[in-house]
């Protein structure tokens, strides 16, 4: 008998369908995973199991744990199984946590939400899990607050509290997707291993092929609240018999057609570049010292070049991004393009500014929500002494619009009219339309689902070829660094610890930390022709 | 709850820059009021004994209220005086300032500590109730009675309570003060009409506070996380909503503490009570200047030491506080 | 919730056409004593009563509307004109020391409540409407430093204002353009609340002698006068205390009416 059995799914919330004829089986010891891109309903579909849905969601089909089906129990039921029977870990470790409550309380109450166990026995049970996560509490004493702890720890805390009781049924809703790359693979492996270890069944919601991949026994993939295909994992993958998981499997091991580079001549150059931060003073009478975010870099990038500059959070990589910008000081060393400081005397140097731009990650964030698309795109203008007016602008970004796949008429439009691609593709023109020689892309495409990633990954080197640009492409996913870079460059704590052309790095990564980056990332190989 | 040591030093830490910052802010309120003060045309002394004084009688006056020195050297004494209690003399009644109020505080102090009580013991659970039946028929009508608490002035309520419940039912009397020697409860059944009257548009935007912090928790992630531990709505409230949503709360607490002092003076004035509100007119009118700067600075010391005291509950409640500035 | 904006509209424009239709009409001279029909309950002649000298209580509430807009409004003025500068001018700088001595300086007035602000400045000035405008005036600084400051904090995060400082500008321009636009609803808000917080404490001030002195009438001082009449003429007390509870509420309401319609997650304190 299946451990999880849902029919027929349907939902919707406030009227508007969620979800249609969902359904999944999960066996014991078994790991599905529903996959599809944001807006599909995967996670409505875990929160349905739960029956944690929003207000004014209504519910139609059968969903059945160990034979018992839960859409008729009541609440109170409900909340008797919600932790005891299954149990659910979030895609936010930062706040899926109480922030005034100890890790023990929290992992504690799960058990004792439960009823019937002594405080003595609930604190055993509790270190015994957290060990089994990972935290042993001579290194992580219960009376941590989540705030003293990493965003790895903190979901491992949340893993903790989720499988206290032993359930039967785990639930993951993006479990890794916040983390980072080597976090997320000893994440993975620790789900894994409590799948195995415990025979539990696991649900697995998340938009990652790779990860899938690498993890789950069987697979469901969804669109708009439909199944379109499920079946073991290995079959699937292999077979992709409907076109969507075809475009899912294609978009995510896009390779990207570019142009070949131009003859080396330097463009930026970045010089023994050191950043320090003041540290909160911590202690009274003792100096808080500083943080040296960037630590003694150095790398030149040639014009028409693609660089990619990969690392973990923390590495310093946004902050040497601001420094390149000339948006900050620097405390040492020299940044200059074609020669000219980016910084001079307290001041960014607007001459340099013109001939660089920027593209970020946020597609909501990064317009102001009151400005229509043409006041948007001509902001860089102030930086022109005299900026184009009348026919050669609007002409200007008419054609820089079109330039990046829109339409002319999008410029009277307002940023909330657009998907996440086209905001994205806003934002390329904003960085196009003073025609820079450098644009760095701030993990420009991270932000995006797999087959829109593919479409602006194609539009970038399209506008590489077109306008001789040069990229500097900082990202936390190897897989899209690997797709559209020529040299990589990757940084640890502050320093470059690697740099090379990018396939050579990949295929023979020479840094003990390039080559656990690179081991941890989940790669989605291609199922058809199998390399085992 | 034990913190571990990292903890405890990071509380004092906390606390000694909370404490610097309360000596600062007092020391930059005190020169505030001396100067303004000082900018009050008119001598005091040639105020009290009229335009025909003779001039060595006006001296000798002048050197008898401490006048006769320098502002700098004035500023001093005064400061340093009130730090031992001697908040100089009064100009009208030739008596000394702290005994007229130490005399006055103790119907002060317990009228704001009755109502700050009786508007948090309404507010808090009027808030949580409305809260917990969001868009309900209760939430609806806790709502509305705030809408109207907030919007009505409190020495007019206090009218219309000495209408009602001195005047027509005569549960209580409409004024004055029966003082403490008569026994506690004489005492604070004259004290009872006026800190409801001030207690309760104080309640009325506590607990719309309260309501608003206690929603806007529902909505954290973490709530869907102890939810999904098996806890129902009302338990995740009271475990984990509650002590997250006091923060906002604290600080209005804080903030209304103000108001209380400020309300007390207007409320003291419809029950002709014996407090520092009626010194201070009376001595506004008499130009009794050292009467009106102490109590000022008096009233000003206890927002202040509120607000500290807040910022105290601030890191005993938010473990996170402990760590940072 | 639509009806709370229009019922909030509702009070509030009554309330100010009262005082706009005062200035070319009244039912009486509203200073006008009449000791025979002292203390009249309201009637055909006399709408809403007389006082102890006789006086039209509906013409000096009229009249009395203008002196509550008046020192609402140029208080709010006040407290807009410096207090939002320098909550931008705290976010921009934000962390710095200027960020630090503006907050610190506004918890400084905090400590100070508008009563005693107006007690401080009747000591030197003697008492009069000016103080009151200038008792709630001064305290409205902070509180529109703090709501300006926090709000502007959360728009300088985002990734637009990144943008803007590439494009090389500088943080007063980016403060009029893309910060003030982004948060000019929630001030809006605020600013209703603090004009209803005004005429409430402009009627306490009054009330205890410290803000419109006679001839001018106030709300207020029309209660101080009801006072010692309360029990033979309660119509005196209860007609300028309805007034004043339905403008605050009336702007209360559109405060609240006006922030959904906005956007539903606007944050205001009303303190």
């Amino acid at each position: 008998m299946n451990l999880l059995k849902i029919r027929d799914l349907n939902l919707s919330i406030s009227g508007i369908p969620i979800l249609k004829d969902v359904s999944i089986d999960i066996a014991q010891g078994q790991i599905m995973a529903v996959t599809g891109e944001s807006g599909s309903g995967k996670s409505m579909t875990a929160l349905s199991v739960m029956q944690l849905l929003p207000k004014g969601s209504t519910v139609s089909g059968d969903i059945q744990l160990n034979g018992i089906a839960l859409l008729p129990l009541t609440e109170q039921d409900m909340c008797a199984r919600r932790g005891k029977d299954i149990g659910m870990v979030f895609q936010e470790p930062m706040t899926a946590l109480n922030p005034v409550k100890t890790i023990g309380a929290q992992v504690m109450e799960t058990i004792l939400i439960h009823g019937k166990t002594s405080r003595e026995a609930a604190l055993t049970r509790a270190k015994e899990v957290l060990v089994r996560v990972g935290l042993p509490s001579d290194q992580f004493p219960l009376s941590r607050y989540p705030h003293e702890l990493s965003g790895g720890q903190r979901q491992r805390v949340v893993i903790a509290m989720a499988i206290a009781l032993r359930p039967r049924l785990l639930i993951a809703d993006e479990p890794t997707t916040a983390l980072d790359v080597t976090t997320q693979a000893q994440i993975l492996d620790l789900l894994k291993g409590l799948v195995k270890d415990d025979g539990m069944g696991m649900l697995m919601i998340t938009h990652d092929l790779a990860v899938v991949a690498n993890l789950a026994d069987a697979i469901c993939v969804i669109r708009n609240g439909e199944v379109v295909e499920s079946g073991p994992t290995q079959t699937v993958l292999r077979e992709r018999n409907h076109p969507y998981t075809q475009k899912l499997f294609a978009a995510s091991r896009h390779v990207v057609d570019l142009p070949e580079p131009q003859k080396p001549a330097p463009l930026l150059e970045v010089f023994s570049v050191i950043r320090n931060y003041r540290l909160p003073r911590r202690k009274l009478f003792t100096n808080p010292g500083a943080f040296r975010a960037v630590n003694d870099v150095s790398f030149t990038i040639d014009k028409g070049e693609r660089v990619g500059l990969v690392g973990e959070s923390g590495c310093g990589k946004s902050t040497l991004t601001r420094a390149i910008l000339g948006l900050e000081a620097i405390q040492g060393g020299s940044i200059t393009l074609d020669n000219i400081p980016v910084f001079t005397k307290n001041k960014p140097n607007l001459d340099v500014r013109r001939k660089m731009q920027v593209v970020f990650q946020d597609p909501y964030g990064s317009f102001n929500p009151r400005h229509r698309v043409e006041r948007i795109v001509t902001e860089p203008f102030h930086l022109w002494d005299e900026a184009p007016v009348g026919q050669a602008r609007n002409d200007l970004v008419a054609e820089t619009l079109t330039a990046v796949g829109l339409s002319p008429e999008d410029a009277n439009k307002y940023p909330h009219q657009f998907s996440g691609g086209q905001r994205q593709r806003i934002a390329i023109a904003r960085a196009l339309i003073t025609r820079p020689e450098l644009i760095l892309l701030d993990e420009a495409v991270s932000a995006l689902d797999v087959s829109v990633r593919a479409t602006i990954l194609d539009l970038l080197a399209d506008l590489c070829r077109s306008y001789g640009l040069t990229y500097l492409f900082i990202s936390h996913d190897l897989s899209v660094v690997r797709s559209i870079t020529d040299r990589v460059l990757v940084m640890k704590d502050g320093h470059i610890v690697e740099e090379g052309q990018t396939e050579a790095v990949f295929a023979n990564p020479k840094h003990p930390y390039t080559q656990s980056l690179i081991d941890a990332a989940p790669v989605l190989t291609d199922f058809a022709t199998p390399t085992r | 709850m034990a913190w571990s040591a990292p903890n405890l030093s990071g509380m004092i830490f906390y606390t000694l820059k909370r404490l610097i910052s309360l000596i600062l802010s007092l020391a930059i309120a005190s020169l505030v009021i001396f100067a303004v003060i000082e900018i009050a045309p008119g001598d005091p002394a040639s105020f009290m004994l009229g335009v025909n004084a003779r001039p060595d009688t006006l001296a000798a006056l002048q050197a008898e209220l401490g006048l006769d020195v320098s502002k700098s050297e004035r500023y001093v004494n005064w400061v340093s005086g009130m730090l031992v209690g001697d908040f100089g003399t009064s100009y009208q009644y030739r008596t000394p300032v702290s005994g007229m109020i130490a005399d006055r505080l103790w119907v002060s102090l317990p009228l704001a500590i009755f109502a700050l009580l009786l508007s948090t013991v309404i507010a808090i659970p009027a808030g949580i109730f409305a809260a917990s039946r969001r868009g309900g028929p209760g939430d609806i009508t806790v709502m509305g009675a705030t809408q109207l608490g907030v919007a009505i002035p409190n020495f007019w309520f206090a009218m219309i309570l000495v209408l009602i419940f001195a005047i027509n039912l005569q549960w209580f009397r409409s004024g004055g003060f029966a003082g403490w020697d008569e026994g506690l409860w004489a005492g604070l059944h004259s004290l009872v009409l006026p800190a409801i009257a001030l207690a309760l548009p104080q309640a009325a935007i506590l607990a719309r506070v309260m309501r608003s912090a206690l929603l806007d928790v529902l909505g954290e992630d973490y709530m869907r996380t102890a939810r999904a531990k098996g806890l129902t709505q009302r338990q995740a409230l009271w475990k984990h909503g509650l002590r997250n949503a006091m923060i906002p709360v604290l600080t209005i607490l804080g903030l209304q503490f103000a108001f209380l002092i400020a309300g007390g003076i207007i409320i003291e004035q419809v029950f002709y009570l014996p407090g520092l509100g009626r010194l201070i007119f009376q001595s506004i009118s008499a130009r009794d200047l050292i009467v009106v700067e102490s109590i000022v600075m008096l009233l000003v010391f206890a927002v202040i030491l509120v607000n500290f005291l807040v910022d105290l509950a601030y890191a005993a409640v938010d473990p996170r506080l402990r760590l940072r500035t | 919730m639509k009806h709370t904006l229009i019922l909030g509209l509702l009070l509030s424009a009554i309330f100010v056409a009262a005082a706009a239709v005062s200035f070319i009409w009244t039912p009486f001279e509203h200073t006008a004593m009449n000791i025979p029909a002292k203390l009249q309950g309201p009637n055909g002649t006399h709408l809403l009563g007389t006082d102890h000298f006789g006086r039209d209580i509906l013409s000096m509430i009229m009249v009395g509307a203008r002196t509550s807009i008046a020192v609402a409004l140029v208080a709010v003025g006040i407290g807009m004109c410096l207090g939002i500068p320098l909550g931008l001018w705290a976010a921009a700088r934000n962390g710095s020391w200027m960020d630090e001595l503006i907050m610190r300086s506004n918890d400084l007035i905090f400590a100070f409540p508008s009563l005693v602000i107006a007690i401080l400045i009747t000591a030197i000035l003697g008492a009069g409407a000016i103080n009151a405008i200038i008792a709630i005036g001064i305290f409205n600084i902070p509180v529109f430093a703090r709501i300006t400051r926090g709000a502007a904090l959360s728009i300088w995060e985002r990734e637009f204002i990144l943008a803007a400082r590439v494009a090389g500008k500088n943080a007063v321009r980016i403060s009029i353009e893309h910060i003030v636009p982004n948060i000019l609803n929630l001030l809006i808000v605020q600013g209703t609340i603090q004009f209803s917080l005004g005429i409430l404490a402009e009627a306490g001030l009054s009330y205890v002698g410290l803000g419109a002195q006679p001839p001018t009438p106030s709300w207020g001082r029309m209660l101080a006068d009801a006072q010692t009449m309360v029990s033979i003429a309660p119509h005196m007390a209860l007609v300028p205390g309805f007034a004043i509870i339905f403008t605050v509420l009336g702007l209360n309401l559109m405060g609240d009416g006006l922030r959904d319609y906005f956007d539903p997650k606007l944050r205001v304190s009303r303190v």
